[in-house]
């Protein structure tokens, strides 16, 4: 109960920060927020996997974390080699075959 | 009130008498077809084998059982995907000195495409899938694997792609776009016909089956491995497995995913992957590389698996490098990501993204190296018996090799631009794919064969076999490398250059004395089985190290009386040498999982519904989508799902063991 009461309390935390920075306008510029938001987020899905999904080294003898870990390795390989490759592919094009940009 | 013709478009969507392919071929085929099918299912009627076919082994969930009936699959649709090849390689040397050859080129295009989608589809896979679902549970001591009831439903839903392929021969046609289906080719504005639908559904409806079994056998492992195995005392095939199974359950969304982002480009005239308003190609072949190269160390590692099993058994030890062997496996897996882009190197990246991956390519050569030296320092010194297992073996590791010192020059960018869709890449990958999945399974079925039917298989034919098969491959596909470096680019139909002739005709030279080899491997099974009796074996006939030799052969139904308790890394030849009794009485009645037929009625309705989508029958589509949820509904309320084994059957199946056992069959 208590892990859940902190999850609960941490979430709405980290959800009123960034609604008041939009809402205030507290930073100027929007790129800027946008990146602090997306880093709230990040925080966001720990903080939910911890609490609520009780991820810890110990749920199934380290099963669990192992299969996180995992899986968020194999997500940042897909998604930033495709940006990565994708950005790259008009390098070798002639001219009349270039691509929209991904990056 | 609508007219005529709307009704039958709202009936039967695409479907008419168009459906039927104008080829003279086709219609032949179909006739031997349907007398074969009229023979088999009267045959099956006549000795009354429907009752015993449906409650023995269709609605069984049994791994074993689902084991062999994938291997059936794979064997059957591995024929169907031969003689795909046979047509080609007859094409290819006819068609020359201003001859079309016999086929048109759609009917071409079909044949590669329906060649690859089989051969690695449904006929690699089933069998790697049934070579994992008969020899993990019992290697790790277990009576079944973790979801009896959702193995049998991935088998039927693997079986049910696998119906839609052999369908789409007769009703409407198969895909021309290539076994990846590549858009611009794959988009509607290219193919409006029903083949790229056929092969979107019967891979997504297989791809449900392969990824499920996945979670299936890695749940199994994990959780089910006998007491005392520890994760460094797991035998080396139920490791690679493991990592298998790890990869198919990472890769196969990606799979999916693609394949459904192209159905809605296909269906609802989205853009992802076309040529206008934002869509990209580029980004099909991106993503579906991502699963591809992945799927390509599925197929392979459990053959690894099986060598090492393989080499330590007949040479009469333990395998050299354990550790290492593992550590290779694991850095394979991972490192089999972070290569895909060496299947386009041409497509347009720079120099760095290109000699990233070029070099990632070349490191996964080193862990696989390590395995090969494994292996070779295990018949080192050893007492190598070269029965059929271990001949393939040998045969797999020459092969192999050659195929994988191809593979390193074509991860090289600057050669990739000469080498790239020639037939050296096609050489290259038969090269890898048949040395080492094609041999490893061969090694597979005559070393578990025994284990699996209580029989060996007939030394002389399998030898015929071997001899047929290693040196057909060489003959058809050297002459590849050759003309691939001289510049033919694949999937070509006609030839101008009448000097290339003489190496096609080799070529088919080869193909034909592999098809001598599948002959003789069907003679050896028939062989076998007719003499069955003369080649029996009792429960060890290898001497062979790990836990599922401990038990009878065939295995009962519940594989181990008691559960075993692993000392030792290879636990059977340990007990062999502490000359430890398995127990002879004090059974318990043993708690087993019911039959049902669930999963070959929703896998039956997935096939009417993959139809339906293919021919675009909505009402059908949707009648039997929402049939699949209720039948899937409708099965959780089924509480009769477990049975006991009475402890005097036990007692009766073990006593019988010991007597065999005690007679030295």
């Amino acid at each position: 109960m208590r892990d859940y009461l902190i999850g609960f309390f941490l979430s709405v935390v980290l959800t009123a920060i960034p609604f008041w920075l939009v809402m205030n306008d507290v930073i100027a510029d929007k790129g800027t927020t946008a990146v602090i938001i997306m880093v709230f987020a990040a925080v966001q899905v720990v903080v939910h996997m911890i609490y609520f999904l009780h991820m810890n080294g110990k749920a199934e003898g380290g099963w669990t974390l192992m299969a996180m870990l995992f899986t968020i390795l194999l997500v940042v390989i897909v998604l930033v080699g495709s940006m990565w490759v994708m950005y790259h592919l008009n390098t070798n094009m002639m001219p009349v075959h270039q691509m929209p940009s991904f990056g | 009130m609508t007219s005529e013709p709307e009704h039958w478009t709202f009936l039967l969507g695409r479907l008419g008498p168009n459906a039927i392919p104008n080829e003279p071929i086709v219609w032949v085929t179909f006739a031997a077809v349907a007398l074969g099918g009229v023979a088999v299912l009267g045959a099956l009627t006549y000795f009354r084998l429907w009752g015993y076919l449906w409650k023995e082994w269709f609605t069984s969930v049994d791994h074993k059982k689902i084991g062999i009936m994938y291997m059936i699959l794979g064997l059957i649709m591995f024929m169907r995907g031969f003689a795909d090849a046979i047509m080609m390689r007859l094409q290819q040397v006819m068609a020359f000195g201003g001859s079309e050859g016999y086929l048109n080129s759609h009917h071409y295009d079909q044949i590669f495409t329906a060649h690859g989608v089989i051969m690695i589809f449904f006929a690699a896979m089933p069998f790697v899938t049934g070579i994992m679902n008969y020899v993990v549970p019992l290697q790790i001591g277990a009576r079944d694997v973790s979801f009896p009831f959702l193995n049998n439903f991935s088998f039927w839903m693997t079986a049910s792609g696998a119906v839609l392929v052999m369908i789409s021969l007769f009703v409407g046609e198969f895909s021309p776009a290539g076994w990846l289906g590549y858009p611009p080719v794959s988009s509607f504005a290219y193919s409006p016909g029903v083949g790229v639908d056929y092969y979107i559904w019967a891979l997504q409806i297989a791809g449900v089956g392969t990824t499920l079994s996945g979670i299936n056998l890695v749940a199994t492992i994990v959780k089910m491995r006998a007491p005392g195995m520890s994760w460094m005392k797991m035998p080396v095939f139920t490791w690679t497995s493991l990592c298998t199974n790890i990869l198919i359950v990472a890769t196969f969304p990606v799979l999916t995913a693609v394949l459904a982002l192209l159905s809605l480009d296909r269906y609802v005239g989205t853009n992802f992957f076309t040529n206008d308003f934002g869509g990209s190609p580029m980004m099909y072949v991106n993503l579906i590389w991502i699963w591809g190269h992945p799927e390509v160390y599925i197929l392979i590692l459990p053959l690894f698996g099986v060598f090492s099993e393989v080499t330590s058994t007949f040479c009469g030890k333990r395998l050299f490098g354990y550790t290492s062997m593992v550590y290779a496996t694991a850095a394979i897996m991972v490192l089999s990501y972070i290569v895909w882009l060496h299947h386009f190197f041409t497509m347009g990246a720079g120099a760095s993204v290109n000699s990233f991956f070029g070099i990632t390519t070349m490191i996964i050569a080193i862990p696989t190296g390590a395995k090969l030296f494994n292996w070779l320092f295990t018949m080192y010194r050893g007492r190598i018996r070269f029965e059929l297992p271990m001949m393939w073996t040998v045969a797999f590791m020459l092969t192999f090799t050659v195929g994988g010192m191809t593979g390193v020059l074509l991860a090289v960018p600057p050669a990739d631009f000469v080498l790239h869709n020639s037939l050296f890449l096609i050489a290259h990958f038969h090269n890898v794919i048949i040395g080492g999945v094609v041999f490893g399974t061969f090694a597979a079925i005559n070393f578990w064969w025994p284990k699996a039917f209580g029989f060996r298989l007939d030394p002389f034919w399998g030898k015929v076999s071997f001899w047929c098969w290693t040196v057909g491959f060489w003959f058809a596909f050297m002459p590849l490398y050759v003309l691939g470096l001289m510049g033919v680019t694949r999937r070509m139909r006609v030839f101008d250059d009448p000097s290339l002739q003489i190496w096609f005709a080799i070529a088919g030279f080869g193909a034909l004395l592999i098809a001598a080899g599948i002959g003789a491997m069907v003679l050896q099974y028939a062989v076998s089985i007719i003499n069955r009796d003369k080649l029996r074996v009792d429960g060890d006939p290898w001497d062979a190290r790990t836990l599922e030799w401990s038990t009878t052969s065939p295995p009962p139904e519940y594989n181990f009386a008691f559960t075993p308790v692993v000392h030792d890394l290879d636990a059977w030849a340990e007990m062999k040498k502490e000359g430890v009794q398995l127990p002879s009485e004090g059974f318990r009645p043993i708690h087993m999982p019911k039959n049902t037929g669930t999963g070959i009625i929703l896998a039956g309705i997935a096939t009417v519904c993959g139809f339906a989508l293919i021919w675009h029958i909505w009402w059908l589509a949707a009648v039997s989508f929402v049939g699949m949820i209720g039948t899937a509904i409708f099965h959780t309320f089924n509480y009769n799902r477990d049975y006991h084994i009475p402890a005097e059957t036990v007692a009766a199946t073990e006593a019988e063991r010991i007597r065999l056992a005690a007679a030295g069959a």
